[in-house]
């Protein structure tokens, strides 16, 4: 029960942050909203479907924009060695590391909650999608992808060139949540039965908790000073 | 072992490899016959196929070396993992080098998005963001652990990638072979076997090689560590730019 509560509070510290400041959620839709933007201008969706590229469309958004909170997630940490105080805390370091997963899927989630009905009225798309299996299609593959991210980010912070290295790890390895959430969300938009892609939602959750286990056991190693 | 007997065995396997490379050769040019309808192109397969496995080996190792540096701290065990990962990569580049080559005759394309050729380019950029990351670690010992958590988590992903891949292609995906399957001449068989077991034999003697080298550069490292150490610890010797100052 500690141990959840000690999760809740380092995802808590990180959202009265960001409501403090402001800063972040702000930026990251506003960066996610450009993406969309470019991709209106590089293809005319007057000519192709919404249900055809939107997915894809979406998800390259979601997953830049993931990269810029999660790169931001352990910057906060770094600066004036903020860091040292987690590290003297006598909690356990993985129940660090689920509050800052935590922390970044919330962050994303409120991005892709907005993003979602933007684009469908940007692209004029008819929606009819179930909101239920669109959410926990956007959920699980979010979480993939902020376990993995938060474990890569955790060490490449610390680098010089984290901007350009956090990427270049993190990208390969969320292939399958990449395809995984490009192929569901594609036929959640598309209104196709369940069935059609129900092995996909199993992969994404396999993904997850193949990740999130194997981070909680590696994370140790990752801040070790 | 005494080493004396690692040194002999060391030279044993170069010597092997080094009759067994010109012998793979004159196997792949001059005996195996010419594949009916690929031609000769189709000879590159004899490098190709074992260089695959090779890089499988390579990331194999890596990830259980890794998990032996973090469970053991043994600084010998990273050196290996570390060796494997670029091994791994040396060897997968060769496939997605030699792979469009043979590609190009026999399909007619470069490349196109075959469940294998993916999923190995993924594999292979996993591994380059490995080495990448090591570069820019502070320190040998953050390296070795950045290393082996990288080494570990992409391991775990390379069956998820190739199945994911494979899904995304849909169910049915074209019938592309790259090996000849069941319809191998048993020259070919023998030919391939022989390969396989050269590449690996090279891949297992340049592995000893680079974590050799890994271990002296390490050893120097110290040396020049203590170096350096040493005058500071002297402290009471009268320092050139103290004595100046």
């Amino acid at each position: 029960m500690d141990y959840l509560k000690t999760v809740a509070l380092v995802a808590g510290k990180d959202l009265r942050t960001e409501l403090r400041s402001r800063d972040q959620v702000v930026t990251l839709l506003f960066f996610a909203l450009l993406v969309l933007v470019v991709f209106n201008f590089a293809f005319d969706f007057t000519v192709i479907d919404f249900v055809t590229l939107g997915a894809g469309v979406l998800w390259v958004a979601f997953i830049f924009s993931g990269v810029l909170a999660l790169s931001h997630s352990f910057q906060i940490e770094r600066e004036e060695e903020r860091i040292q105080g987690i590290l003297l805390a006598p909690i356990d370091r993985s129940a660090f590391y689920l509050g800052k997963v935590l922390a970044t899927i919330l962050f994303m989630s409120v991005v892709e909650a907005i993003l979602v009905p933007v684009s469908v009225l940007m692209f004029n798309y008819h929606f009819s999608a179930q909101v239920g299996l669109a959410i926990l299609v956007l959920i699980l593959n979010t979480i993939g992808f902020a376990a993995v991210g938060t474990l890569f980010s955790a060490m490449t912070t610390r680098t010089r060139r984290s901007e350009l290295l956090l990427p270049l790890l993190l990208f390969p390895a969320a292939v399958p949540v990449a395809l995984a959430a490009v192929k569901t969300t594609s036929h959640v938009l598309a209104g196709r039965p369940f069935e059609r892609y129900a092995s996909w939602l199993a992969l994404s959750a396999a993904y997850d908790l193949i990740f999130l286990s194997a981070a909680v056991l590696l994370f140790d190693f990752v801040l070790e000073e | 072992m005494t080493r004396n007997v690692r040194d002999l065995a060391q030279d044993l396997l170069y010597l092997i490899v080094l009759l067994l490379v010109p012998a793979c050769l004159y196997v792949v040019f001059a005996v195996v016959p010419t594949e009916q309808r690929m031609g000769v192109v189709q000879r590159i397969f004899y490098f190709h196929v074992p260089c695959a496995f090779a890089a499988f080996l390579g990331v194999a190792l890596c990830a259980l070396f890794s998990a032996l540096y973090l469970k053991t701290r043994d600084r010998r065990h990273d050196i290996v993992a570390h060796a494997s990962a670029e091994l791994g990569v040396l060897f997968c580049t060769i496939v997605l080098v030699t792979g469009p080559i043979w590609a190009r005759p026999v399909w007619g394309v470069w490349w196109t998005g075959e469940v294998r050729l993916t999923s190995t380019l993924v594999l292979w950029l996993i591994y380059v963001g490995y080495l990448v990351l090591r570069q820019n670690a502070e320190n040998p010992d953050q390296a070795a652990r950045w290393g082996a958590v990288v080494g570990i988590v992409g391991a775990l992903d390379v069956p998820i990638i190739y199945k994911s891949v494979e899904w995304w292609r849909g169910l049915h995906p074209r019938v592309l072979k790259v090996s000849g399957g069941g319809g191998l001449d048993p020259a070919m068989e023998k030919a391939l076997m022989l390969c396989t077991v050269t590449i690996l034999l090279l891949f297992l003697y340049l592995l000893i090689q680079r974590s050799r080298l890994g271990l002296l550069q390490e050893q120097i490292e110290a040396l020049a560590f203590a170096e350096r150490r040493a005058p500071a610890s002297a402290g009471a010797a009268p320092h050139p730019t103290g004595a100046r100052s």
